[in-house]
C-alpha cells in the first residue's frame, strides 16, 4: 500500500472510560476519497472510535494524523470534518436553509454566497423545495440529508457517519444507502461510515473495518470480508457461517468427520483439530445415493426469505446445530425438498476457512 | 514511524469549552460567596458570645435551658404536623376529584387552588382575622377559642400551602397504572377497597413527599404566625423576635440552626422517595381513564365545591375588608386604606417590590438558565459541575428566614468587601434569587436534558462556537420554559415575607414587608389593601404572561406546533 496516500492514520489508540476499555490498541489507516465503513455489534466501541477521530472524546492514549498533521490533540472545532449523528441533531427551531446555512454564516461568507451555497446543496440533495420547511416537517429521510448537507456545506475534507441510516425503515435505508455511494463518487470525499448492519456496509463500502470489544478484528474490501474471513468471529458476523469439526491431515488434506478434502492446511501441524467454517451457500446437495460420497442430513425446517430458501439441517456433521444451507428459489433441483426427506451434503473446498479451535 | 512518539494524552480546549469552564469557576465562587460563606458566618455567630469570642456550644445550651424558647419548638412541631396532616388529605381528596373522576367543571377547580399562589402567605391570615377574629362574623364558631394562635396558624398554614401539595398529588396520581384498576374490577373489590388498595398505595410516594414539602413550609414559616399567631410563639417568629426585638443576634443564629436541622432532615427525605418515583414512572404504561360514578362524583363535586368556597372566603373578605371604611361598624366602601398612611410603607414599597421582582425574575432567570445549561451540557470538569448540582439544591433546604439572618451576619462584617451590598436593593435581590433557586433550577435542567445532547458537536463541527449556538439555538427553543421560570421568580418574589424581613432598609421596604407592619401597627385594613395589591400585580403578571404565550410563543415556536 502506498504509504503516501494514507490520508488518515491512526496509531495505537486506546480509550478506556474509568474500569471499562472502549478502544483496545486500534491502528488503521484510511486513504484518500475512500468510503470505509466501522462495522460490528452493539457496544463494540464504533461510535468511541469515530468520536476520537472527531476530538468528541479524548483518547487515553496513541495518535491520529489527518492529512500529515497530528490532529489527535487538537479541540474540535480546529479538526477538519462534517459529522452525520444517528439523531441528526438538526435544529429544530431553524429552517432547512438556516440548518445548512449554520456553519457558512460563522466563516462571514456574504449573504449572496450563502445563499448560493445553501441552494446548491439543497439541489445535491434534492429538496430545493423544502428549503423554508421545519426540520419536524420533514420525513426521517429527508431529515437525514439535511443533515448530511449540514455536515457537508462548509467543504469539509472528512466526512463522519455515525449509523446515519438506522433510524429510517427498510426501503427508505436501501434508497439512501444508494444515494449516499452516489454522492460519494461524485465528491470523492473521504467517509467514514459506522454501523451495525452488516448488508449496509457490504454493499457500500470500499473497505470495511469489523470490530469487536474495542479492538479491530479485520479490515478488507467486502469481498475479501466475505470470502476470507480472519477468525470464526469475522466469518459469524458477516453472512451465515456452518462450523464443523475438522483435523489436519497433511499440508494439503483436511479432514471432515472421516471424508478427506483437498485443502491447503499449511499454517496448521499435522493432527491438528480445527474449525472449520462454511458459507450456507457454498453446500451443495448430490443426488447420488452412495453414501461415501458426502453426508447425509434430514430437512427441519424450511424458511421462505424471497429470493432463496433456507433450509435448516439435522445432520452428524454438525452435532450441536442444525446446518444451514442457502438455495435459490430459481435452481433447479430434480428432488423436491420438503421438510423431512433425507438429503446427501457435499462439502467441497469452495468458500471454506479453517480456524484454530481455541477461537 | 517516529513520528508516534508515546504523548501524553490531553486534548487542547475549545475556545467553547475555556468559556465553560471559567463559567463553573464563577458560579461555584458566586454560591460560595451568597450561600455558603452566610451560613458559615450564622454558625460561627451562633457560637459566640455578644462579644464575637468562640464559646462553642454555649448558646445552646442556654437555649434548652429556657423553657419559653424551647417551648416554641414545640409549637413549630404542633402546627406544622397538624397542619400537614390536613393539607395532605384535603389535597389527595381533591387531586384524587381532579385526576380520577368524572366531576365537571375540572379546569376552573384547578385554577381555583391555584389562585393561593399569587397571594402572600399573609393574605389568608389577615381574611382570618376578619372572619374569626375579635371583631369577625364567625367569631362565635370556634365555641370560645381565639384564632390569634394555632387554630388561626393551622387554618391560613391550609390555604396557602394547598397548591404546593396539589400539583404534586395531581402528579403522582396522574401516574396510576390503569391495569391495577382493572385487575381491581376483575376481582371484584369494592369501590372504596380499590381506593384504598389501588389508588393511595399509588400515589405513595406522591404523598411522602407533599407530607415533607408541607412540612418543611409550614415549619419554617414566618408570616402567617406573625400575623396570627398572637400569643402562639414558633421558631420562625422568636428568631423575629430575638433580633428585631431584643438584638441578640447570637440567639437568633441558635434559633435559626435549630430550625435549619428538621428542614435538612425533611429535605433529604423528599429527595430520596423523589428519586423512588422517578424509577416507578419509567415503569409505567397504561395510562388510566375515569368511568362516571354518581355517587363518588357527586359527593366529591360537593367536596371541591366547598374548597373553592373556603379559597374565596379567604380572597374575597381580604378584598372586602381592604375596602371597607371601618370593620364592622361601617361597611360603606372607600379606597382611602390604599393611601397607606404610615410612613415608609406606602405606595413606595409597593413599587420597590416591583422592582425587586422585575431584578429578581430578570438576572435569575438569566443565572438560573446559563448554570443549568452549563451543569447538563459542558464537557470537562465534570467533578466541579457535580459540585455545583449539589449546591444548586441546597436553597430548597434552608428557610428563608435562616437565609436572611445568614445574609445579616454575612454581609453586615465591617471587613467584608461585599458589604457594601448591605441595606441596598442588590441584597434583596440576590436573597430572593438565591432562595427561589431550586425549583427553577430543575425545570430548567428538565428542558435542556430534552435537547438533543449532540447540539454542540454539531456546532462544534461547524466551528460556530457554542455561545452562539446557545443564543441561536438552546434560548429560542427553551423559551417557554424560561419565561415561566421568569414568572415563578416574579410572583415569589412579590409574595415573599420570611427571606427579607431582615434584608430591607428604609429606602428599600417591600409590599409584604409592609404589610405585616401595617398589621404590626394596627392597621389591618391597609394590610389587607397592601396585600391585595400583591395578587392584583400577581394576577396582572400571569395575565401578559399568557397573553405572551399566545402571541410571542406562538410565532417563535412555530416549529413545534407543526
Ligand atoms: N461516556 C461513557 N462512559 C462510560 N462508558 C461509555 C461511554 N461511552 C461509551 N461507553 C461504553 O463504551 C462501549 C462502546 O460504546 P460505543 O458507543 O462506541 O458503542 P457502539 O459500537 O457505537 O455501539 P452501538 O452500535 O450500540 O452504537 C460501550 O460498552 C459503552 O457502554
Ligand atoms: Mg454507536
Amino acid at each position: 500500500m502506498n504509504k503516501e496516500a494514507n490520508y488518515l492514520k491512526i496509531h495505537q489508540l486506546n480509550k478506556s472510560f474509568e474500569q471499562f476499555t472502549a478502544l483496545e490498541d486500534v491502528s488503521i489507516n484510511i486513504q484518500k476519497g475512500e468510503f470505509v465503513c466501522f462495522l460490528g455489534p452493539s457496544g463494540c466501541g464504533k461510535t468511541t472510535l469515530l468520536r476520537c477521530i472527531a476530538g468528541l472524546e479524548t483518547q487515553s492514549s496513541g495518535t491520529i494524523l489527518q492529512d500529515n498533521r497530528l490532529i489527535s490533540r487538537l479541540p474540535t472545532s480546529k479538526r477538519d470534518f462534517g459529522i452525520v449523528f444517528q439523531s441528526y441533531a438538526l435544529f429544530p427551531n431553524l429552517s432547512c436553509f438556516e440548518n445548512i446555512a449554520y456553519g457558512l454564516k460563522n466563516q462571514r461568507w456574504s449573504k449572496y454566497a450563502v445563499s448560493t451555497r445553501v441552494e446548491e446543496l439543497l439541489e445535491l440533495i434534492g429538496l430545493s423545495s423544502h428549503a423554508k420547511k421545519y426540520p419536524s416537517q420533514l420525513s426521517g429521510g429527508e431529515q437525514q440529508r439535511v443533515a448530511l448537507a449540514r455536515a457537508l456545506a462548509t467543504s469539509p475534507s472528512l466526512l463522519l457517519l455515525d449509523e446515519p441510516l438506522s433510524a429510517l425503515d427498510a426501503k427508505v435505508r436501501v434508497y439512501l444507502r444508494q444515494e449516499l455511494k452516489n454522492l460519494h463518487r461524485r465528491l470523492g470525499l473521504t467517509t467514514i461510515m459506522v454501523t451495525h448492519d452488516q448488508e449496509e456496509a457490504l454493499s457500500i463500502a470500499d473497505r470495511i473495518f469489523v470490530m469487536k470489544d474495542g479492538r479491530i478484528m479485520q479490515s478488507g474490501s467486502p469481498e475479501e470480508i466475505y470470502a476470507n474471513p480472519d477468525n470464526p468471529f469475522v466469518a459469524n458476523f458477516i453472512g451465515m457461517t456452518n462450523f464443523l469439526e475438522g483435523i489436519v491431515k497433511g499440508p494439503m488434506q483436511l479432514d471432515i468427520m472421516g471424508k478427506i478434502i483437498a485443502f491447503d492446511c499449511k499454517s496448521f501441524h499435522e493432527g491438528e483439530k480445527v474449525k472449520v467454517a462454511i458459507r450456507p451457500e457454498a453446500i451443495e446437495f448430490t443426488q447420488s445415493s452412495k453414501k461415501e460420497d458426502g453426508f447425509s442430513g434430514n430437512v427441519v425446517e424450511i424458511e421462505f426469505l424471497g429470493s432463496f430458501r433456507r433450509i435448516h439441517i439435522e445432520t452428524s456433521l454438525m452435532p450441536n446445530e442444525l446446518m444451514i444451507v442457502d438455495k435459490p428459489i430459481l435452481e433447479k433441483s430434480k428432488k423436491k425438498i420438503k421438510i423431512g426427506s433425507e438429503l446427501n451434503i457435499n462439502i467441497s473446498s469452495n468458500f471454506l476457512n479453517i480456524y484454530k479451535k481455541d477461537k | 514511524m517516529n513520528i508516534f512518539g508515546v504523548i501524553s494524552e490531553k486534548i487542547a480546549l475549545d475556545q467553547s469549552d475555556k468559556i465553560g469552564k471559567v463559567l463553573v469557576y464563577i458560579y461555584l465562587l458566586l454560591f460560595f460567596c451568597f450561600l455558603i460563606l452566610p451560613l458559615i458566618a450564622l454558625m460561627s455567630k451562633s457560637m459566640q458570645n455578644s462579644d464575637g469570642e468562640f464559646i462553642g456550644l454555649a448558646n445552646f445550651a442556654i437555649y434548652l435551658k429556657e423553657p419559653a424558647l424551647f417551648s416554641s419548638f414545640f409549637n413549630s412541631l404542633f402546627v406544622a404536623v397538624i397542619s400537614t396532616v390536613i393539607v395532605v388529605i384535603l389535597g389527595f381528596l381533591y387531586a384524587f376529584a381532579l385526576q380520577c373522576t368524572c366531576i365537571p367543571l375540572k379546569g376552573f377547580f384547578r385554577l381555583i387552588a391555584l389562585v393561593p399562589l399569587l397571594s402572600p402567605s399573609i393574605l389568608a391570615a389577615i381574611a382570618l382575622v376578619y372572619w374569626f377574629g375579635n371583631q369577625g362574623i364567625l367569631k362565635s364558631m370556634l365555641m370560645g377559642n381565639s384564632i390569634y394562635g394555632p387554630i388561626g396558624i393551622i387554618m391560613a398554614s391550609v390555604y396557602w400551602t394547598f397548591p404546593h401539595a396539589l400539583m404534586i398529588l395531581s402528579t403522582s396520581l396522574s401516574l396510576s397504572d390503569a391495569r391495577l384498576y382493572e385487575a381491581s374490577e376483575v376481582l371484584k373489590a369494592s369501590k372504596l377497597k380499590t381506593f384504598l388498595t389501588v389508588t393511595v398505595p399509588g400515589a405513595k410516594y406522591g404523598i411522602i413527599s407533599t407530607t415533607f414539602v408541607v412540612f418543611t413550609q409550614v415549619f419554617t414559616d414566618f408570616g402567617v404566625p406573625k400575623v396570627i399567631g398572637g400569643n402562639y410563639n414558633v421558631l420562625a417568629t422568636d428568631i423575629y423576635r430575638e433580633v428585631v426585638g431584643m438584638q441578640n443576634f447570637q440567639m437568633g443564629a441558635v434559633i435559626s440552626i435549630v430550625l435549619l436541622i428538621p428542614a435538612l432532615l425533611a429535605f433529604a427525605m423528599d429527595q430520596y422517595s423523589r428519586k423512588k418515583q422517578t424509577a416507578q414512572l419509567t415503569s409505567r404504561a397504561v395510562v388510566y381513564s375515569p368511568k362516571p360514578d354518581k355517587l363518588r362524583d357527586t359527593i366529591l363535586l360537593i367536596y371541591c365545591l366547598i374548597i373553592t368556597v373556603y379559597v374565596v372566603m379567604m380572597i374575597g373578605m381580604a378584598q372586602f375588608g381592604a375596602l371597607v371604611k371601618f370593620w364592622p361598624y361601617n361597611l360603606s366602601l372607600t379606597l382611602e386604606h390604599y393611601n397607606f398612611e404610615v410612613a415608609g410603607l406606602g405606595w413606595n414599597s409597593f413599587f420597590n417590590s416591583i422592582r425587586m421582582s422585575l431584578y429578581t425574575a430578570f438576572f435569575g432567570t438569566i443565572i438560573i438558565f446559563i448554570g443549568s445549561y452549563i451543569i447538563e451540557k459542558m464537557r470537562s470538569d465534570k467533578k466541579m459541575r457535580d459540585v455545583l448540582q449539589l449546591i444548586a439544591l441546597m436553597p430548597m433546604a434552608i428557610p428563608g428566614i435562616v437565609l436572611g439572618l445568614s445574609y445579616i451576619f454575612f454581609f453586615n462584617m465591617a471587613d467584608n468587601p461585599l458589604n457594601f451590598m448591605y441595606a441596598t436593593m442588590s441584597i434583596l435581590v440576590v436573597n430572593t434569587v438565591v432562595h427561589f433557586y431550586t425549583v427553577s433550577h430543575l425545570s430548567s435542567i428538565t428542558a435542556i436534558k430534552k435537547l438533543d445532547p449532540e447540539f454542540e458537536s454539531v456546532s462544534l463541527s461547524l466551528k460556530v462556537p457554542v455561545y452562539k449556538m446557545f443564543v441561536r439555538v438552546t434560548l429560542p427553543v427553551c423559551l417557554p420554559t424560561v419565561f415561566d421560570i421568569f414568572i415563578y421568580l416574579f410572583c415569589n418574589a412579590m409574595t415573599t415575607v420570611s427571606g427579607v424581613i431582615f434584608l430591607y432598609s428604609y429606602n428599600t421596604t417591600l409590599a409584604s414587608v409592609s404589610s405585616i407592619h401595617l398589621d404590626e401597627q394596627g392597621d389591618v385594613a391597609g394590610a389587607a389593601a397592601m396585600a391585595m395589591l400583591i395578587v392584583y400585580i400577581s394576577f396582572l403578571v400571569r395575565g401578559i404572561h399568557s397573553l405572551i404565550s399566545v402571541s410571542v410563543l406562538k410565532r417563535t415556536q412555530a416549529w413545534r406546533n407543526i
